[in-house]
């Protein structure tokens, strides 16, 4: 263990957990496919858990990784939450673009 | 003993009021009446007593009942002063008073409401006792009002006429005016001396010597003064008084002419030490006096109504004993206002005869000849208009004269004013007996078929009143004088009491009965001699239709007080209101005006929302780890 | 038994009240009301011998907040108003039929309850809750039982409640800033905090947003008279003798002890304010067609007087306010009781619509005139001790203040004649005026009886107050 994350070195797994929370972040912002969007979600969240793991290891502490099983929970019942609401909205609007949801118009 | 009576004095007619609001219609107007007149003879019978109590002893008498007002730095209580002049004034008070309930019960018999007239009646003489009984001023200004209150009361008495209450509430109104100026005064004597008691408040003026210095004196007297005209009638407050006259004539005889009209003559006679302090004051008195007095009668040498004649003369006698107040000539005044309140009451119960015996008419153009069926009516008037015409030896003469030479050693111009204005007054009370006793009858048939001399009710009043406007002088006769010897411990100056009696005085008084000769001899050769009738309303022309409609001075008054209050109250409620209102309301409309703007932030699209998110999310790291 | 228990019983009253339904409310209602009246008695009984009913526990601990009910005379003669006006208020709604009458009732007896802690209360959190506690009845009496279009009447309702509402924040933020000094927020600590006159101005001047919105002082008065048309009589009452009285008191009680350098400063300019409200009041009620509105002129006309008296400093003063305040709360219960009676038979406010009731109802005229003449402060009258005590105080600042306000005496009687001839007077109308029932004279009968009694004798409520007076006069004068 010591020696892949001596040889590829703390850094880069900060460089590929940002990046893909941003390729997350753009994710969202740019596609309107309300499931798209949750799949970018995921992928930040999961940037997060990488990133999590990776300090874990380098500290040596396993709370880190104790934190990892938890968000990977939360994020499991938080899915289904959201998986859920997307169902109904698509019951009602025979679509999940987001731009057709303007209820919250003031 | 004393204690207890003084408060029978006072108590008796509220005792009566009281009887006749609550009980008096079922009562029956005869018990009404009855109750009414005993009440008011009760407190005269206590008044005599007082009266010889004072006579004989010289002592005024003090009844001191609970504290009533508290501030800081004195007390008010109710406490009641019984001395000379006051004794003086309930002696009248109650005495006319009486006569003229008695008066009342035969006159008023027929209206419905007898016995609230009863009532009204008998709670103003009890405000005029608690007016003159007083023993500070405080309690004097409750009868003050009160006296006003009831006066509203009665000139509305017939309250369905909406013309009659609009006298009520003017007579109201500008009785407030004064009012209000007589509560400064008050403020300004308690501020200075720390107390409105009169027997303290001689002496604290009397004893500080500095007090001449202080301005404010001078604007106490000054405010006491404004007080007075509103009660008093004096210009520039004397307009309700004509109008007053819509109120039943036994209510003008007694509140409009007799006692409560001359509520500012005791109050200024009452509080003359201030005045003495003020020379500049007692100047404005004496003006506004003889203007006053010229004024009025000129106005009343035109009018056809019957009691609008006799109230401009009361407005004009009123001018003449502040014309004598102006001078210090207090004692003058207050003889007058005895003999007048004699026979004005009785020209006023007198012309309510005449009023009663044609049905309610008042317009002397449609009167005439009533001499012959009205004997009683036509003498007592007749003596009662000598004496206010001054003719030796009436009562008036000698009241008169006595103004008159105070002013004629004090001002000539002020005595030839009041000269003018007595020969005026001779003129248009014998135009009044004339026009109303002498000549043919010129009203309509119905009316002349039931002329009838009034009852002995009526008549008994008027012929006591005449007897006493014919002897009335006796009290103060110049030379020897009771009332002055009986007034000198109250007024202590006495320089004016008595004029002994020289060439000047004689010729004087020469001049004033040539002078009311005059007055008559030019009404005789009028009304009697060319049988002359006064025009119609509409073919008034000239200086006599100016006099006719007052000066205008309603008018006036409406054009320069109420009108601008009203437009601007006017312009308060449609302005100022709307402003302020839309004022508290802009802070509502700005806010709404922000939330409409910041809706269309809020337009619904997520795509929106997110990248404002993470815009958001990235500058607060950006500030928090770069900056 | 302390002072407590009065605020306990309204509460519990209200609770009653509700329970008992649409058909004794109203019994319950009044049970409770006299209930506390005679508890205000008994402590006022109390108070006399020399026994201190005042009432003190820590409440939360913190911050340091106590539920402190304090009694002295000033409290004591404000908790005897709230108690008998609203017994009084009470019974006189017994002629009129509300729908859902168990909340209408609750709403009253709660509203008693806010108000009677108000007075009482000694801990500035405490005295907070209260004062906006009273708002919220009177806000759904108003909405729910009011009169006139829905829409205006919800627009000038809203307004009140929000714009006093509003006012109040500011004596909160003041609250906050004077317990960062004092560290509690009784009110013995407060008095006892030295501020500096720059400290002193501001907190002055938020406690006088919040009281000049209350009283209403000129120009805060807008919502007023709207407010008090829209309002059912029984609403209007309780705002008029009761709820404006809140705000007077708050000045007397809180505002200028509190902050006396600054009242001392700005004094002119505050005198000055009320007195234009006392003309200015009198006069735009010169021109009012409507009865109700034309009250709540003559209304803000005579508690302009009243503030103008609280902020002269004087001991005269403040013991005319007090005293006004008194008199004030019965004769504004009585006219707005009068127009409610001419309203119940002829369904209308409109002047125009009125008159010639005198000669079909001579008893309601006598009874209607006379609260009308005490309210133009006829001598004998309640009124006339302390609008003479007030104008007294006026005077001793300075003579140009008494006299202007003492215009109030002409307008006064200007306005009111004006209205009791149109309305009362004159010949009969097609209108027919049903004679006023027992429970409606026995109404006029108490009120006239309590102004003309107190006007002849005000000794008892004098020897009241003036020690709680003197009190705070020594606090005003203390720098």
């Amino acid at each position: 263990m010591q020696n892949i994350l001596q040889q590829i070195g703390i850094e880069n797994y900060i460089y590929l957990s940002v990046i893909l929370f941003c390729i997350g972040i753009f994710g969202v912002l740019y596609r309107r496919n309300a499931i798209i969007m949750f799949m970018s979600i995921e992928i930040m969240l999961n940037a997060v858990n990488l990133l999590f793991v990776a300090f874990s290891t380098f500290h040596q502490d396993a709370q880190g990784q104790v934190f990892v099983f938890f968000s990977m929970a939360v994020a499991a019942a938080e899915v289904a939450v959201g998986l859920a609401i997307l169902v109904s909205i698509f019951r009602n609007l025979s679509s999940i673009d987001i731009d057709n949801l303007k209820n919250l118009k003031g | 003993m004393e204690k207890n009576l003084a408060l029978v004095l006072l108590l008796a007619p509220l005792c009566g009021f009281l009887f006749n609001v609550f009980l008096g219609k079922k009562a029956g107007k005869g018990i009404v009446g009855i109750v009414g007149t005993l009440s008011i003879l009760v407190s005269f019978v206590a008044s005599m007593y007082f009266f010889s109590l004072i006579q004989s002893t010289g002592k005024p008498f003090q009844v001191d009942l609970f504290k009533w007002i508290t501030l800081e730095k004195f007390n008010v209580n109710f406490s009641f002063l019984l001395d000379q002049l006051s004794v003086l004034w309930l002696m009248f008070v109650t005495g006319i008073g009486t006569l003229i309930h008695m008066y009342s019960i035969s006159y008023m018999h027929d209206d419905e409401n007898m016995h609230k007239f009863f009532a009204y009646l008998n709670l103003f003489v009890f405000f005029m006792i608690t007016l003159v009984m007083g023993g500070n001023l405080l309690i004097l200004f409750i009868g003050w009002e009160g006296v006003g209150l009831c006066s509203y009361l009665l000139i509305g008495f017939w309250y369905k006429n909406q013309d009659y209450n609009d006298a009520a509430k003017k007579a109201f109104i500008m009785n407030r005016v004064g009012d209000l100026g007589l509560l400064i005064g008050l403020f300004i004597l308690g501020y200075l001396f720390n107390t409105l008691d009169y027997a303290t408040l001689k002496t604290a003026i009397l004893s500080n010597s500095d007090i001449l210095s202080n301005p404010l004196v001078g604007i106490a007297a000054l405010c006491l003064f404004i007080g007075a005209t509103g009660k008093s009638a004096q210009i520039p407050l004397y307009t309700w008084l004509p109008d007053a006259m819509a109120g039943p004539t036994p209510v003008s005889a007694l509140i409009h002419a007799a006692t409560m009209v001359t509520a500012g003559i005791f109050m200024v006679t009452r509080m003359h030490f201030v005045f003495d302090l003020a020379p500049y004051v007692q100047d404005v008195i004496a003006v506004i006096g003889a203007a006053t007095a010229i004024l009025a009668a000129s106005i009343g040498l035109v009018q056809n109504d019957i009691k609008k004649v006799l109230a401009y003369s009361t407005v004009s006698q009123l001018g003449l004993m502040f014309l004598a107040l102006g001078f210090g000539a207090y004692e003058v005044a207050v003889f007058h206002v005895i003999t007048h309140a004699f026979f004005k009451a009785c020209l006023f119960l007198g012309s309510g005869s005449v009023i009663h015996g044609l049905h309610g008419e008042q317009d002397m153009r449609n009167m005439g000849g009533l001499r012959k069926a009205m004997p009683i009516t036509f003498w007592t008037m007749m003596i009662s208009t000598l004496a206010i015409s001054g003719i030796f030896p009436l009562s008036g003469f000698w009241s008169k004269d006595e103004i008159l030479m105070t002013a004629f050693h004090g001002n000539i111009v002020l005595w030839v004013v009041g000269s003018i204005a007595s020969i005026m007054t001779a003129f248009y009370m014998f135009r009044l007996m004339y026009l109303t006793f002498f000549g043919e009858f010129r009203g309509t048939e119905e009316q002349k078929h039931h002329l009838h001399e009034s009852p002995s009710l009526i008549t008994i009043p008027l012929i006591i009143l005449a007897i006493l406007a014919a002897i009335g002088g006796l009290i103060s006769l110049p030379g020897n004088s009771w009332l002055n010897h009986y007034l000198a411990p109250l007024l202590s100056k006495g320089e004016h009491a008595a004029h002994h009696l020289g060439t000047t005085e004689y010729v004087l008084m020469a001049v004033a009965t040539v002078g009311a000769l005059l007055g008559i001899g030019l009404a005789y050769s009028k009304y009697i001699k060319n049988g002359e009738v006064p025009p119609q309303d509409s073919e008034i022309k000239g200086i006599a239709k100016t006099l006719y409609n007052k000066y205008y001075v309603d008018e006036a008054y409406e054009t320069l007080f109420v009108n601008p209050i009203y437009r601007l109250s006017h312009f308060f409620r449609n302005y100022f209101e709307v402003f302020f209102s839309e004022v508290v309301f802009a802070f509502g409309k700005i806010a709404n005006a922000i939330a409409i703007q910041g809706k269309s932030i809020q337009n619904g699209n997520i795509g929106l929302y997110l990248f404002a998110f993470v815009l958001g999310v990235s500058s607060i790291l950006i500030y928090l780890f770069l900056v | 038994m302390n002072v407590s228990f009065i605020l306990i019983l309204l509460l519990f009253g209200t609770f009653a009240t509700y329970l008992a339904g649409d058909k004794f409310a109203k019994t319950v209602a009044l049970f409770f009301s006299l209930a506390s009246v005679a508890g205000s008695i008994f402590i006022l009984n109390q108070h006399n011998a020399g026994i201190d009913e005042s009432f003190m526990i820590n409440w939360i601990s913190n911050p340091n907040i106590y539920i402190a009910l304090k009694v002295d005379g000033l409290s004591l003669a404000m908790l005897l108003l709230t108690t008998v006006l609203t017994s009084l208020i009470l019974f006189s709604s017994f002629g009129n039929n509300y729908n859902n009458s168990k909340s209408f009732y609750a709403l009253v007896l709660f509203m008693s309850f806010a108000m009677v802690g108000t007075f009482l209360s000694a801990d500035a959190f405490l005295y907070y809750i209260f004062w906006e506690l009273a708002l919220i009845p009177i806000y759904f009496i108003a909405l729910i039982w009011g009169n006139g279009d829905a829409d205006e009447r919800k627009r000038a309702i809203v307004k009140f409640f929000i714009y006093t509402l509003a006012g109040s924040l500011f004596m909160l933020v003041a609250f906050i800033y004077l317990f960062q000094k004092a560290g509690s927020l009784l009110i013995g600590d407060l008095y006892a905090i030295r501020l500096t006159e720059n400290e002193q101005f501001w907190i002055f001047a938020a406690f006088f947003l919040a009281y000049a919105i209350k009283i209403p002082i000129f120009p805060f008065h807008t919502w007023q008279a709207n407010t008090y048309q829209m309002s059912p009589s029984v609403g209007t009452m309780l705002l008029s003798g009761i709820m404006l009285k809140m705000g007077l008191y708050s000045v007397i009680r809180w505002q200028l002890p509190i902050a006396p350098l600054a009242a001392k400063t700005y004094m002119d300019i505050f005198i000055l304010l009320s007195v234009i409200g006392v003309v200015y009041g009198s006069i735009v009620a010169l021109k009012q067609r409507n009865l109700k509105k034309l009250l709540a002129y003559s209304s803000l006309a005579h508690v302009g007087l009243i503030a103008a008296g609280a902020y002269s400093l004087s001991f005269d003063g403040l013991r005319g306010a007090v005293l006004q305040m008194i008199a004030h709360g019965f004769v504004v219960v009585g006219l707005f009781f009068a127009a409610e009676i001419i309203e119940r038979r002829f369904q209308t406010q409109e002047i125009s619509e009125m008159g010639g009731i005198r000669i079909q109802d001579n008893k309601f005229a006598s009874m209607f005139m006379i609260v009308m003449l005490a309210s133009v402060a006829l001598p004998s009258t309640f009124n006339f001790i302390g609008e003479f005590t007030l104008l007294y105080s006026l005077y001793n600042v300075n003579i140009w203040f008494a006299v202007i306000a003492g215009t109030t005496i002409i307008l006064g009687a200007v306005y009111m004649l004006k209205m009791f001839q149109h309305v009362m007077l004159g010949e009969q109308t097609d209108k027919v005026f049903k004679g006023i029932t027992i429970q409606e004279s026995v109404v006029f009968v108490i009120i006239i009886a309590v102004l003309l009694f107190f006007g002849l004798y005000p000794k008892p409520i004098n020897d009241l107050i003036t020690p709680a007076l003197q009190d705070i006069v020594t606090k005003i004068n203390k720098l």
